[in-house]
């Protein structure tokens, strides 16, 4: 499998039965999803339902333990990936809370990342001035200043900013399938207008997206092909975008109640 | 043969015809030697530092040796040019340091058998408070680096100390004077081959309102013994600026004293040690408050490597008195793996009442929320890993200036990643 060159016929994301714990603890109890190229899917789910856990699971992250089930990416078990040859293939997740570098400039850790990312694709590395270029065409449509991307990676910067930056990572890293994990959460009605214009800007039949969001309000700027409800670690409902509207009138404890 | 004994075939060896005076305080200090031996670790001071293991093997003399151009440049590689005194084996080596007619205005840079004479006093001020290395150094020192500063210099001067030898040991005492009106930056360098021992003392005298930077690298031999020990007394209103780069050495100690003695003086002393497997690097340091209205800072980090170990401590004294004094003190140390190890001892001695004062010391890992965030943006463990250590670093290397000296410090720490 090499990034660029894999067909799209088939689907991008397969989950089958993935069950997973943490310390012992079951967290995800038989998740079953499959996202086609081209999607948006939404996964809503209350707190403790295990969303951010499916996410950290996508991406790779250690301390999680898969009992059951299999993640299938562009028809390649992943689970056995560590998380930068998932990155590398193509695979990002927006993290809810971004980590504070101190000492890693902002710049230079973009450039490190779409280097990695370029190199493994067999492509050129990007010289200082190319990608400067580049990162400020994307910064312009998240209204990112420059002098923010002169700072340490995420240190001092606002929830707001913070999630522009995974956005703008997400931009130049130009993954197939990208996990947004909560990346509304704690956004202004304007942050969040200004992410959704970054995501939607990314939309492409080539690639899919998963948003992971507790609230209704993310839905209405990124508009998603399907809306699964994720509780007690299953997704208990799946449909249409109406689905979302659905859950913001009754809540979860009514929805992961009629499903049980 | 019993040790004072030893000592005098040893020190008979070591030195050449002095002049009476000189040879009355080597026996001065070879006496008290011989009567107080090394310290062990119940002396406070070396509380993680086991001399025995250096006891163990005997040392000697080391003999002349040479060096070429080339080793000189090498080890002089990367940092900002300036004049040079150059040293190997503890003796003065003219071909290789600069010619004195090339000195920039208001520096005499020599060697100090040549300036012994004049300096006496400053000599004989070094060693009152002498531990065993310190008194060892008087009796069988062979020579050092005179340097005084006497207004504002703009190139930084080196000072090289080269060794190499198996079981051979150099004795060296340096002393830096920092004349009113100086303004000035020293670049001290230590490096060799072979399982040597390098036994340091320099004085430092930061004189009314003069402002001296004294970067100490130490790049010894991963075999050898490395012990520095450093006294600075810094007058009214003077600066004095101390930054430790340690990476050498299979035993490395610099002891820093810096005594703030006139109102308004200021120390500050950073530094940096990396020491990987079976190496063990210590910074031992006392700030000494004795003048009311006077500054200390100290930034010390360390990153410690499977099999190394790192030792900070630091004393921080505030004379009766030292009124309106502010100290602040912080060390932070990076473990690299399950056998890396660390102490850090902070020490406040305060006796005085309108002061400010902090301290903080923190030993971790590397932050694995970080690690895999960037491991999530496609960077491989190892490349994740160094830019984490090379940022840890870099908090303090960055604290530097001028920012020639930031920009001669990071390909050293890049390097020492590259090779761990």
């Amino acid at each position: 499998m090499t990034g660029n060159a894999e067909s799209t016929k088939g689907p991008m994301l397969e989950i089958h039965d993935l069950h997973v714990a943490v310390g012992g603890k079951p967290i995800l109890n038989g998740i079953d999803l499959t996202v086609a190229p081209g999607e948006v899917h939404a996964i809503m789910g209350p707190n403790g339902s295990g969303k951010s856990t499916l996410a950290h699971v996508l991406a790779g992250r250690e301390g999680y333990e898969v009992s059951r089930g299999e993640v299938r990416y562009l028809g390649r078990d992943i689970l056995a990936l560590a998380p930068e040859e998932r990155a590398r293939e193509g695979l990002f997740l927006g993290f809810q809370y971004p980590i504070e570098i101190p000492g890693v400039g902002a710049m230079t850790f973009l450039r490190a990342a779409v280097n990695a990312i370029r190199k493994h694709k067999g492509e050129a590395e990007l010289d200082a001035m190319d990608f400067l270029a580049r990162v400020r065409e994307k910064a312009r449509l998240l209204e990112i200043d420059d002098a923010l991307l002169r700072r340490p990676l995420n240190v001092g910067f606002s929830g707001g900013e913070k999630k522009r930056n995974e956005i703008l990572q997400m931009s130049l890293l130009e993954p197939r399938l990208a996990v947004l994990d909560e990346t509304d959460s704690g956004l202004d009605v304007d942050a969040l207008r200004i992410v959704a214009r970054g995501v939607n800007a990314l939309r492409g039949p080539d690639r899919a997206i998963v948003l992971i969001t507790h609230y209704q309000s993310l839905l209405d700027y990124i508009e998603p092909d399907r809306v699964h409800v994720l509780a007690g670690g299953r997704i208990v409902k799946s449909g249409d975008r109406t689905l979302a509207l659905e859950v913001e009138a009754e809540g979860y404890t009514a929805l992961a109640g009629t499903a049980a | 043969m019993a040790r004072g004994d030893a000592l005098a075939a040893y020190a008979a060896q070591a030195r050449g015809a002095e002049t009476p005076w000189l040879a009355d305080y080597r026996r001065a200090a070879a006496e008290r030697f011989a009567a107080c031996g090394f310290p062990d670790r119940r002396v406070e001071a070396w509380k993680y530092t086991d001399l025995r293991p250096l006891l163990r093997q005997p040392f000697t003399p080391a003999p002349p040796a040479a060096v070429d151009a080339a080793e000189v440049a090498r080890h002089l590689a990367g940092l900002p040019a300036g004049p040079r005194l150059v040293f190997v084996n503890g003796r003065v080596a003219p071909a290789l340091s600069s010619s004195k007619d090339d000195l920039p205005a208001g520096v005499r840079l020599a060697s100090l058998a040549e300036a012994a004479e004049r300096l006496r006093p400053r000599i004989e001020a070094l060693d009152e408070a002498g531990d065993g290395p310190m008194l060892l150094n008087a009796a069988l020192m062979t020579d050092g680096a005179a340097v005084e500063i006497s207004g504002p210099v703009e190139a930084p001067l080196h000072l090289l100390f080269l060794a190499t030898g198996e079981g051979t040991a150099s004795h060296l005492r340096n002393l830096v004077i920092a004349e009113p009106g100086a303004v000035a930056t020293i670049i001290e360098s230590w490096a060799g081959s072979g399982a040597y021992w390098s036994n340091a003392v320099t004085g430092v005298q930061v004189e009314r309102g003069a402002a001296l930077t004294h970067l100490k690298l130490t790049r010894e031999s991963s075999a050898a013994v490395h012990l520095a020990n450093v006294s600075a007394r810094i007058e009214a209103s003077g600066v004095y600026r101390s930054f430790a780069l340690a990476t050498g050495g299979r035993l490395a100690r610099t002891a820093i004293a810096a005594e703030l003695a006139g109102e308004g003086a200021e120390c500050r002393l950073d530094g940096l040690y990396l020491a990987g497997a079976r190496q063990h690097l210590d910074t031992t340091t006392v700030i000494d408050h004795a003048a009311p209205g006077c500054t200390s800072a100290e930034h010390y980090r360390g990153v410690i490597d499977d099999g190394g170990r790192g030792v900070f401590q630091g004393r921080i004294v505030v004379r009766p008195g030292a009124q309106k004094t502010d100290a602040r003190q912080l060390n932070k140390v990076l473990l690299l793996g399950e056998t890396a190890h660390a102490d850090s001892k902070p020490e406040l001695v305060i006796d005085a009442d309108d002061v400010t004062c902090s301290h903080g010391a923190a030993i971790g890992e590397i932050d694995h929320d970080a690690l895999f965030y960037l491991r999530a943006r496609g960077l491989d463990p190892t490349t994740a890993e160094r830019l984490l250590v090379e940022a840890f670093a870099d908090e303090v290397v960055a604290t530097l200036s001028p920012p020639s000296l930031i920009a001669a410090l990071r390909p050293l720490v890049a390097q020492w990643l590259q090779s761990r």
